[in-house]
């Protein structure tokens, strides 16, 4: 209360602009009068007596300095004092003040776009209350190497009734349900979730309700939660949606609530979040299969809300507790040699995926620019010193103290980085929405990014953190200038300046050993995109498209007019017939969406066991395993090895046959002929109900490995099944031929919905686009990385470019010296550009160690390139050798046309 | 050379405080002299001291000051107490005399009292 008040009392003195000067002055000398008095009454001569009064008092100077500090605050007197000269001397020297704004704008600006971006993924992930308690529940089996392989029902009790969560909720993974009856059937992604979802994820309906937590209806509730943009859309945003029935794969469900506008769902892509229709299911009874402690499903994702105040590690602890109690109960269930673990994975994680590396690469190599931009312009200043050696030398002589001329100069760095900071904020947002187009629409989180007040926060945090630590070194260096020296050398080309000369070519060195850092960065991630882009998938991506269709799946399944395969491929072929009649068509295939090259997030996989090896699901390893039709290897240009592909003779009633490929081969069988060997894959397929045993699978025949699962992973072992065994309700339709590429959705439709005009089609996409879309990311942060070491490239110059010139311009008088006493000037030339290219090795030299650090750490991100491949080293170095010395050039040559008259005339 | 000790902290202002609640308002000489001749040596020297101070309580309102009359008819600077300053006064003198008490009983312990 006390001190708050007096600081107000001082803040209004400071802003009034009021002293009490005069006050102490005339208080003194009263005080001096009185005890001057007194002295004369106790006897002392008058002069004697002042004296005594005066001594008595103590140092008035010091006494009128504490009254004037205690009467204002001196620290922000000074502050502003200090800002007002610095505004002053900056205006003084626009040149330079524009530069070095330029620069730091530049710095920060990049550092921060970054760091919004990374604000949005990284840091705030997930946009539910009381995030840090969600966390995702994963099973492996790594004693047979399966990671994910789901959650069975009873399993899924067991976690809700441990007591180490709040509550714990399956999901479905999205996927896809036609809602007919409105003008154009349309697929829409939904999720099937158990009634507790919402109340996990802590987030309730803006419209209606979410389910109720405590329904335990055995199969689908027949309820259905709709998003916000769903609602808009197609609803017209009318408010009477509640109670509203929709025809979804022919079932009817009854809308129940409509989530906020802002409500995404979790997932690490876009698709995953843009849910539109959540419907409520037990996970057992129909259509489900009966609750079985073994029959896992892959595609399901148990979410949890851990109790409060409990920690992941606590959390993990007591589950693997009831783990190990649960694998003594049920030693049928869980093999030992499976080894069966339940993880917790906090949900944050879980929802950014692989972007992480990419995004802190980018936000390694920006802070590397930055810190560049700050090294050049703590250069800049060290250059200005020298200018200002007279004022500098004349403000100490008039009994400057050296913190009072440090804090001078670091008002000035501060106001040069704040007003950079402040630019490159400002032009950051006035060119938000052109930046957020560089970035691929599959980044997570791509529509949260915005720059708000944190970001602005972060903007001014780091120009206050760079302009103290990068000004403090000039201005410690420049407070320190030898008076007498300056003084008297002023005018002549002062050579005292070691110690700046020495701190420059320190900032140099630093700046080319960064810059190399980030060239080495920006190579490798170019090499590996190029490999990647260059590399043979295995696949004939040319003038393939791909449409795509989704077969209702309701709920009871006699009312399933595509139950079996022979039923769907009635359809299949119909499909195949008409396809091959629209224009330019030359072939046509169809496949599920795993059979999609590089065009689905999630493989579907599928235990593989193998006769005569593994017997349950529980131990076998899990394989990729797309379905296509006959067409399929013929039209993605995939060779058959050994055996046969599928005909179209291999039918429901047939012997299921399957072809593997090359990896698979050597992975499952290795140095054995994989031919007639018998698999079984579990089943699982929405909807179907079947008690009867699955039937051995023979594989048929081998074909060679493609990349379609990931570009950078050249052999993932697959199992192929024909789509006239085995239906899906996803369908990709392929054609291959001169296509129009914006005519073809609308034929396809045109010709599927003349067969069944409930099914929806969408998604045209050229296999081209789906090749260079799965590369996005990786372009995306190597074309940043690019740009970022192009930039630091042009900074390192500019630096060496100053600090030789600044070195050339100190021993004018030496060169001048020199060529007057016969020096040739192609001596001085090499003497300079020896000078650069010192510097340039130094720099190169610490800059291949940092690299070399670096690049191990990215390894990750590397494609067929070596981390300390030594083409790129080399190329490198070369080019940063090639800059410096074309910088040195400029000023080597004004060294070597120094006139030795003039210069030595003028001194 | 063995300096003198500084005033303790507060101690000052605990003075200040205290002369002018027993003497009525006095003038900066005023209340030095009287601290001097109270506590001896402390203030002897760097009398100007003061005066920062007496800025300081009246930033914090425990003090007030106007221009008047000396006893020998000069103009000086009157300091009174305010009420707020003769409620800090009195919290400060209960806090001293705790501290003393305490410090006092610590330093009066002998070995038998603890045994």
């Amino acid at each position: 209360m006390k001190s708050l008040r007096r600081f107000f009392v001082r803040l209004s003195n400071l802003a009034m602009g009021r002293s009490a000067g005069q006050r102490l002055q005339d208080e003194i000398a009263e005080h001096l009068a009185f005890q001057t008095e007194e002295n004369v009454r106790a006897g002392m001569a008058p002069a004697e007596a002042r004296r005594q009064a005066a001594l008595k008092l103590g140092p008035a100077e010091a006494i009128r300095e504490r009254h004037h500090a205690e009467y204002s605050i001196p620290l922000i007197e000074n502050l502003l004092h200090d800002l007002k000269y610095a505004v002053r001397v900056l205006l003084r020297s626009p040149g330079f003040a524009l530069i070095a704004i330029a620069t730091m704008a530049l710095g920060v600006g990049a550092t921060t776009a970054i760091y919004s971006v990374i604000d949005a993924t990284l840091l705030h992930p997930l946009p539910y209350p009381n995030p840090t308690e969600l966390v995702r529940i994963q099973d492996d089996l790594p004693g047979v190497g399966a990671q994910g392989v789901g959650i069975s029902v009873p399993e899924w009790r067991d976690l809700q009734s441990s007591g180490i969560f709040q509550s714990a909720a399956i999901s479905g993974t999205g996927a896809n349900v036609n809602l007919t009856g409105s003008t154009q059937p349309l697929r829409l992604s939904f999720k099937q979730v158990t009634p507790n979802y919402f109340a996990v994820l802590g987030v309730d309906a803006q419209l209606g309700r979410t389910f109720d937590p405590h329904d335990n209806t055995p199969g689908y509730n027949l309820e259905v939660v709709i998003s916000d943009g769903l609602w808009r859309r197609e609803f017209g945003a009318d408010p009477r949606i509640i109670g509203k029935a929709l025809r979804l794969d022919n079932d009817v469900y009854y809308v129940v609530g409509v989530m906020p506008r802002g409500f995404r769902d979790q997932g690490a892509t876009s698709d995953e979040q843009n849910v539109e229709l959540w419907l409520g299911a037990g996970f057992s009874g129909v259509p489900f299969d009966p609750p079985q402690r073994n029959h896992r499903q892959r595609s399901r994702v148990v979410l949890a809300r851990l109790k409060p105040g409990l920690a992941v590690a606590t959390a993990q602890g007591r589950l693997d507790a009831l783990v190990a109690s649960l694998t003594k109960q049920y030693p049928g269930d869980y093999p030992a040699q499976t080894a069966w673990t339940v993880r917790l994975i906090p949900l944050s994680e879980t929802v950014v995926g692989s972007i992480r590396q990419s995004l802190i690469l980018l936000f390694g190599a920006v802070a590397l620019v930055l810190l560049i931009s700050c090294v050049n312009v703590a250069n800049l200043l060290l250059a200005r010193a020298s200018g200002r050696g007279r004022e500098i030398a004349i403000r100490q002589a008039l009994g400057a103290q050296r913190t009072r001329l440090i804090r001078q100069f670091l008002a000035e760095s501060l106001l040069l980085f704040l007003l950079g900071g402040i630019a490159g904020f400002g032009i950051l947002f006035f060119t938000r929405n052109l930046l957020l187009q560089l970035i691929p629409a599959s980044l997570p989180h791509l529509n949260d990014i915005s720059i708000n007040w944190g970001v602005l926060a972060f903007a001014l945090a780091i120009s206050v953190i760079a302009g103290t630590v990068f000004g403090l070194a000039p201005a410690f260096l420049m407070s320190r200038f030898d008076l007498v020296g300056t003084l008297r050398q002023e005018g002549r080309g002062s050579s005292g300046s070691q110690e700046r000369s020495r701190a420059r070519q320190i900032l140099v060195v630093s700046e080319l050993a960064l810059s190399l850092v980030l060239m080495v960065v920006a190579s490798l991630l170019l090499r590996s995109f190029w490999d990647l882009f260059q590399v043979s998938p295995g696949f004939n991506p040319d003038r393939v498209m791909a449409v795509q269709t989704w077969l209702p799946g309701p709920n009871d399944p006699t009312a399933d007019k595509y139950l079996t395969a022979t039923q769907e491929s009635v359809l299949l072929r119909e499909i195949l017939r008409r396809g091959r009649t629209l224009p330019g068509v030359e072939e046509v295939a169809l496949g599920d969406q795993d059979a999609l090259p590089l065009g689905h997030s999630r493989p579907g996989r599928l235990p593989l066991l193998r006769e005569g090896i593994e017997t349950v699901d529980n131990q076998a390893p899990v394989i990729d395993s797309p379905i296509v039709s006959p067409e399929y290897f013929h039209l993605l240009g995939m060779a058959v090895l050994r055996g046969r592909v599928f005909s179209d003779h291999d039918l429901e009633d047939t012997p299921q046959v399957a072809v593997i490929n090359e990896a698979a081969a050597r992975t499952y069988w290795p140095n054995q002929d994989p031919l007639g060997k018998r698999v079984r894959l579990r089943l699982d397929t929405r909807g179907l109900v079947s008690s009867a045993p699955p039937v051995w699978t023979t594989v048929v025949g081998v074909i060679a490995d493609a990349r379609t699962e990931s570009l950078a992973d050249a052999a993932i072992p697959q199992i192929y099944r024909s789509l006239y065994q085995r239906p899906s309700k996803g369908l990709a339709i392929f054609l291959r031929g001169q296509l129009d590429p914006s005519a073809i959705s609308s034929q396809v439709r045109a010709q599927i919905q003349s067969i069944d005009p409930e099914l929806p089609v969408f998604q045209a996409e050229t296999l081209g686009d789906v090749v260079s879309t799965s590369l996005s990311v990786r372009r995306f942060s190597m074309e940043m990385v690019a740009f970022f070491a192009g930039t630091a490239l042009l900074l390192a110059g500019l630096g060496i470019y100053g600090t030789i010139s600044f070195l050339v311009n100190e021993q004018r008088r030496e060169i001048a010296i020199r060529l007057a006493l016969g020096a040739q000037r192609g001596t001085i030339l090499k003497m300079v550009l020896q000078r650069g290219l010192g510097l340039a090795a130094a720099g190169a030299g610490l800059g291949v160690a940092g690299a070399l650090v670096v690049s191990h750490l990215m390894a990750g991100l590397l494609y067929g390139v070596s981390p300390t491949d030594l083409p790129t080293f080399a190329s490198v170095t070369l080019v940063l050798a090639a800059v410096a010395l074309a910088a040195s050039c400029i000023p080597a040559l004004r060294a070597m046309r120094v006139d030795p008259i003039t210069t030595l005339h003028a001194e | 050379m063995k300096e003198k000790p500084d005033v303790p902290q507060g101690t000052l202002a605990l003075m200040v405080l205290k002369t002018l609640d027993v003497l009525g308002p006095k003038h900066g000489w005023g209340i030095a002299r009287r601290i001097e001749q109270i506590s001896g040596e402390l203030l002897a020297v760097n009398q100007g001291t003061l005066y920062p101070l007496l800025l300081k309580l009246e930033h914090e309102g425990s003090i007030a000051s106007e221009w008047g009359a000396s006893e020998n008819n000069r103009r000086a600077r009157f300091y009174r107490l305010t009420a707020a300053g003769r409620k800090q006064l009195q919290a400060e003198t209960r806090g001293w005399e705790q501290t003393a008490a305490i410090v006092a009983r610590f330093l009066n312990i002998k070995a038998e009292d603890v045994a």
